[in-house]
């Protein structure tokens, strides 16, 4: 694995768009789909553990006599949601839906969302506490491996140039016009993107996984502080939540980024690695980043 | 080039065909004896690992500002359909008997009142509903090794069985079992008190399990009987506990 792809840095002033260039490693490849796997079982398991008791709370401790910040309930034929003193009405896809032989489904997330997709608390715990190892233990290889790699310190490093709200804030308009960087610039993520995937792989996931294990009782015997950090179990288990949401919106940025992008060449380089350079738009090379 | 039309076949195919998979291939996955083995596998690991981190160690325990203002009765709120146990509670408990039996020296049938001229212990914990709620109380009752060092475990002993009065859902009994390793941790109590108070018929009068390293569903209630066996196959359904034999509910519940 060391001899996979490319440095886009040494390589970059050659490159012109139309070439066929290595972009990601195989480490990224594999932890990509292997992630991209465990995160869908986990958030479809996870769906179906929080419809056993679907209302979040603050604190040490919190149960059908206590406050809740977020319940979806489903009194009377209505599916709702219920966050901070407000009333949603999510009938059709949260708390009451309709599932594929019309037959209606009172359960917060409906079952097309869920694995199991028909009620099984036990099932859906099956499920989420093995792949749990899955993707807590990809994310550690992955992290390490991009560290000894230098895929920490050559891509994903944020430098302090970029860190410049000007630099941002060009960034953001280039997002927002859709212009893509093309050519060699191309093989370099831009802020934004590095933000996301930093936001990610050191943010989302272990905060993720951390209150996942906060709400373990037996590990916490083992690590009481984790309760301390995030302000006790049910605090965890709505962080929890929260993260789950974070990466949902990720995943939806994401997957709108690479339409957008190019799914084609996109998808493909992290399947195969190879990625084609996309074109100058009026024929001139930019040699270094897009922002320059 | 072809490639738009080629990328929008791949989009399609690859959306359909991942959706498909998803809905019905995870539940083909989740009816399959092999595939459910493999996950159940991480049980093991779960059990293993968190007994190599955490060993002997307490469970966390709060101070009285941290309790429940309201503690949430769960699973069976009384026993009355049992008529032994009924009659016991009419009678305030004062006849009611705990049997300690099984792979023992000595047999034991012992009163409220022995129980507690035992090694006693208070404790604030938090209880965790499999299903994700937390309550916190305060429990005060006899240390389980206690009772198994009066009662004598004989070397084959594995597990100990907690039988319970109730009938879940008018079902089968109520039982739970544990290991060694956690019937001889001293927050492992068999509580007859709740916040200061006897022990509540919802609650589980006269005496139930703390086993506060793991959830709720092993916290049994109305306790009658506790038995020392060698293996958990042959009673009920042989899976250790009442919500493992009915749900598939994870025996080892630490996690």
């Amino acid at each position: 694995m060391p001899e996979e792809p490319s440095e886009p840095v040494s390589s970059a002033p050659v490159l012109r768009g139309g070439e066929l260039v290595r972009r990601h490693r195989l480490s990224t490849r594999l932890w990509h789909w292997t992630n991209l796997a465990a995160i869908t079982i986990m958030l479809m398991s996870g769906l179906m553990i929080f419809n056993a008791h679907p209302r979040l709370y603050w604190g040490k401790f919190g149960a059908n006599p206590d406050h809740a910040w977020l319940e979806v309930t489903n009194a009377g034929g209505r599916g709702q949601l219920r966050l901070a003193g407000h009333v949603f009405d999510t009938t059709g896809l949260i708390g009451v839906a309709t599932d594929a032989n019309g037959a209606v489904q009172a359960q917060a997330f409906p079952g097309w969302m869920t694995i199991p997709s028909t009620y099984s608390l036990a099932d859906a715990r099956l499920w989420h506490l093995a792949f749990a190892w899955v993707l807590a233990f990809a994310l550690l290889a992955y992290l390490l491996w991009s560290l000894v790699n230098g895929h920490v310190r050559r891509d994903l490093h944020i430098t302090r140039a970029e860190w410049s709200p000007r630099h941002i804030l060009a960034d953001v308009v280039d997002h927002v016009r859709l212009r893509f960087p093309t050519g060699a610039a191309a093989l370099r993520y831009n802020v934004l993107q590095k933000l996301a995937y930093c936001g990610v792989l050191f943010g989302l996931i272990p905060l993720a996984i951390l209150t996942g294990l906060t709400m373990s009782p037996g590990f916490n015997a083992v690590a009481p502080f984790l309760l301390d950090l995030f302000g006790g179990r049910q605090s965890a288990r709505s962080l929890h939540f929260l993260a789950a949401l974070g990466l949902v919106l990720f995943v939806t940025v994401h997957l709108a980024m690479v339409v957008l992008a190019g799914p084609f060449n996109e998808v493909r380089s992290m399947i195969t690695g190879w990625y084609r350079l996309p074109r100058e738009r009026s024929g001139k090379v930019r040699e270094e980043t897009a922002h320059g | 080039m072809a490639e738009p039309l080629s990328r929008r076949r791949l989009l399609a195919l690859g959306s359909a065909g991942a959706g498909g998979l998803l809905l019905s291939g995870c539940d083909r996955l989740n009816g399959s004896p092999a595939f459910r083995s493999l996950l159940e596998s991480a049980e093991d690991a779960h059990r293993g690992s968190q007994r190599l981190l955490g060993g002997g160690m307490l469970a966390p325990e709060f101070t009285t500002d941290d309790l429940s203002p309201n503690f949430r009765a769960n699973g069976s709120r009384t026993a009355s359909d049992n008529a032994e146990w009924a009659s016991h509670a009419a009678n305030g408990f004062s006849q009611w008997r705990l049997r300690v039996d099984g792979l023992v020296l000595r047999p034991l049938e012992l009163s409220l009142e022995s129980l507690k001229a035992m090694r006693q212990r208070t404790q604030i914990t938090r209880h965790d509903c499999v299903e994700g709620w937390s309550a916190i109380g305060q429990w005060s009752g006899t240390q389980l090794s206690a009772v198994l060092r009066a009662a004598g475990l004989l070397p084959a002993a594995r597990y100990l069985v907690f039988h319970c009065a109730d009938r879940f859902g008018g079902a089968a009994p109520y039982y739970e079992s544990i290991d060694l390793l956690d019937a001889f941790h001293p927050q492992t109590i068999l509580a007859h008190a709740m916040n200061g108070a006897p022990l509540g018929i919802a609650h589980g009068a006269p005496l139930r399990l703390r086993v506060e390293r793991q959830l709720g569903y092993k916290q049994a209630k109305f306790v009658t009987r506790i038995e020392a066996r060698s293996t958990l196959a042959g009673l009920y359904g042989g899976k250790g506990g009442f919500w493992e034999d009915r749900a598939d509910y994870a025996w080892y519940a630490g996690i």
